[in-house]
């Protein structure tokens, strides 16, 4: 088995005629953070979407704990958490039954799980509250809270600080800290650097 | 595929299953069937708070079978003539309508890419999202064609028969929809094309129940197209919810 956890090898993938992943290869260890940077269009989700199974490149591979993650997606997608540009959440649901739902899904949470985690990111005013009542930066918080709820040692995070005031940078910095320290690893797609509180983090630049 | 050399997919499989305890992240899978429920529970959620939603295809059908009689004639022999054809004609393009919502909203706001990395089967949780348009719209269209069939002068004794069969068929019509709507996420302003993936493939339902229908109003032997009718929703289940995954899954590269 391969010391890295996470080993990205020569990813090229087209949309059309557009050479989008030219050759991105990159390896990540356990409690590594990787932070994506690049110009609209360089192509930072398309490289998320690419590493959590979601779109196919037409070369290259990612390995996890030394396997092809191609081998047993499935297998895989338990292992990861993917946050993308807007929360997965359903205006006409509050956020607790946003929350009940989505994790609900992918691992059994008990009441006081949800509680606690909301009072965590600060939204615990939000739980009863339909989320198209919230403000965007209260939804990306219920979105946080998702993503600490999933519990997987892989997080893709995408722009994760937006919408969100100083306090809730912070707490993005907070939650990949404590990733980081179970031995979790983040990859996070930003315009804006990572709150410097992150430590440990590594720069990939994408190039348009 | 893997390189030679590399672990298998048993390989991930068991990293999947040690990484809780390796990264002190502990949580317990959902079982596929609760995964599902929930599904359905929130696409029944949904529905009961966007409830002018969940009327649009019961009016629908209501207004086109109230528009035959002041069409064609107010004579119940004539009417009674047509029922099976406008009952199902309207049963077919009420379910239509509903179709164009059934993944829509959940592609917009990044719920089925949650589905698609959740581990869990796609499959599973597109029949459970089938299950719901039926249970929306396919069973209320069953339990409103009564009424429909009794103002095209059907007889009382025949609305058991047509309550089975518009229920059965539009058990087929959700999953042959599904696929459609599957096909044609990506795609905007779909109505038009979900419509042409859709209908010819539900000739044989609407054929098969308007036997049903019409056998239901004459008196005559039912259960020859019902049991056609069940058949092509046991096909349905088993094929359609394989196929709207695979189509929800190239829709969301």
């Amino acid at each position: 088995m391969s010391s890295e956890r996470l080993q990205v090898e020569n990813l090229h993938l087209w949309r059309g005629e557009r050479h989008v992943l030219k050759g991105v290869s990159f390896t990540l260890g356990r409690g590594a953070c990787l932070q994506v940077t690049g110009v609209n269009g360089a192509g930072k989700t398309t490289l998320l979407r690419t590493l959590c199974g979601l779109m196919y490149p037409e070369e290259g591979r990612v390995l996890w704990d030394g396997t092809d993650v191609r081998a047993d997606l499935r297998a895989f997608h338990t292992l990861l958490a993917y946050l993308g540009h807007e929360p997965p959440l359903k205006a006409d649901l509050t956020a607790w039954e946003n929350l009940h739902y989505w994790i609900g899904v992918r691992r059994r949470v008990e009441p006081r799980e949800f509680e606690a985690v909301l009072g965590r990111v600060g939204a615990a005013g939000c739980a009863q509250r339909l989320v198209r009542t919230l403000s965007a930066g209260q939804r990306r918080r219920v979105a946080l809270a998702g993503l600490a709820l999933l519990s997987v040692p892989l997080w893709l995070l995408d722009e994760p600080t937006t919408n969100l005031d100083t306090d809730g940078q912070q707490l993005v910095a907070d939650l990949i800290l404590e990733q980081q320290g179970r031995g979790g690893t983040v990859i996070a797609a930003v315009h804006h650097a990572l709150p410097r509180a992150v430590r440990d983090v590594q720069h990939l630049e994408l190039a348009a | 595929m893997s390189a030679p050399g590399t672990p298998t997919a048993e390989a991930l499989a068991a990293a999947a299953a040690a990484a809780p305890a390796s990264g002190a992240m502990l949580a317990t899978p959902t079982p596929a069937l609760a995964a599902a429920g929930l599904a359905l529970q929130r696409d029944l959620t949904l529905a009961f708070r966007k409830r002018g939603q969940l009327v649009q295809p019961l009016a629908f059908f209501g207004m086109v079978t109230l528009l035959f009689p002041l069409a064609i004639s107010p004579e119940l022999a004539r009417l009674r003539e047509v029922a099976p054809g406008v009952v199902w004609a309207g049963a077919l393009l009420a379910s239509l309508l509903a179709l164009e919502f059934l993944f829509r909203d959940d592609a917009y706001d990044g719920t089925l890419e949650q589905y698609a990395l959740s581990g869990q089967s796609l499959t599973a949780l597109m029949f459970a999202k089938t299950a719901a348009h039926w249970l929306l719209t396919g069973l209320p269209l069953a339990l409103m064609a009564p009424l429909a069939a009794l103002s095209l002068g059907a007889p009382t004794v025949s609305l058991p028969g047509i309550v089975a069969s518009v229920a059965v068929g539009s058990v087929a019509l959700s999953l042959i929809g599904s696929i459609g709507a599957g096909l044609t996420l990506g795609i905007k302003r779909s109505g038009a094309l979900l419509a042409l993936l859709t209908l010819p493939l539900s000739l044989p339902v609407l054929i098969f129940g308007a036997r049903a229908t019409q056998l239901a109003i004459s008196g005559g032997p039912l259960l020859p197209p019902l049991e056609l009718l069940g058949a092509l929703a046991v096909l349905g289940i088993t094929l359609a919810p394989l196929a709207a995954a695979a189509a929800v899954r190239i829709s969301l590269e």
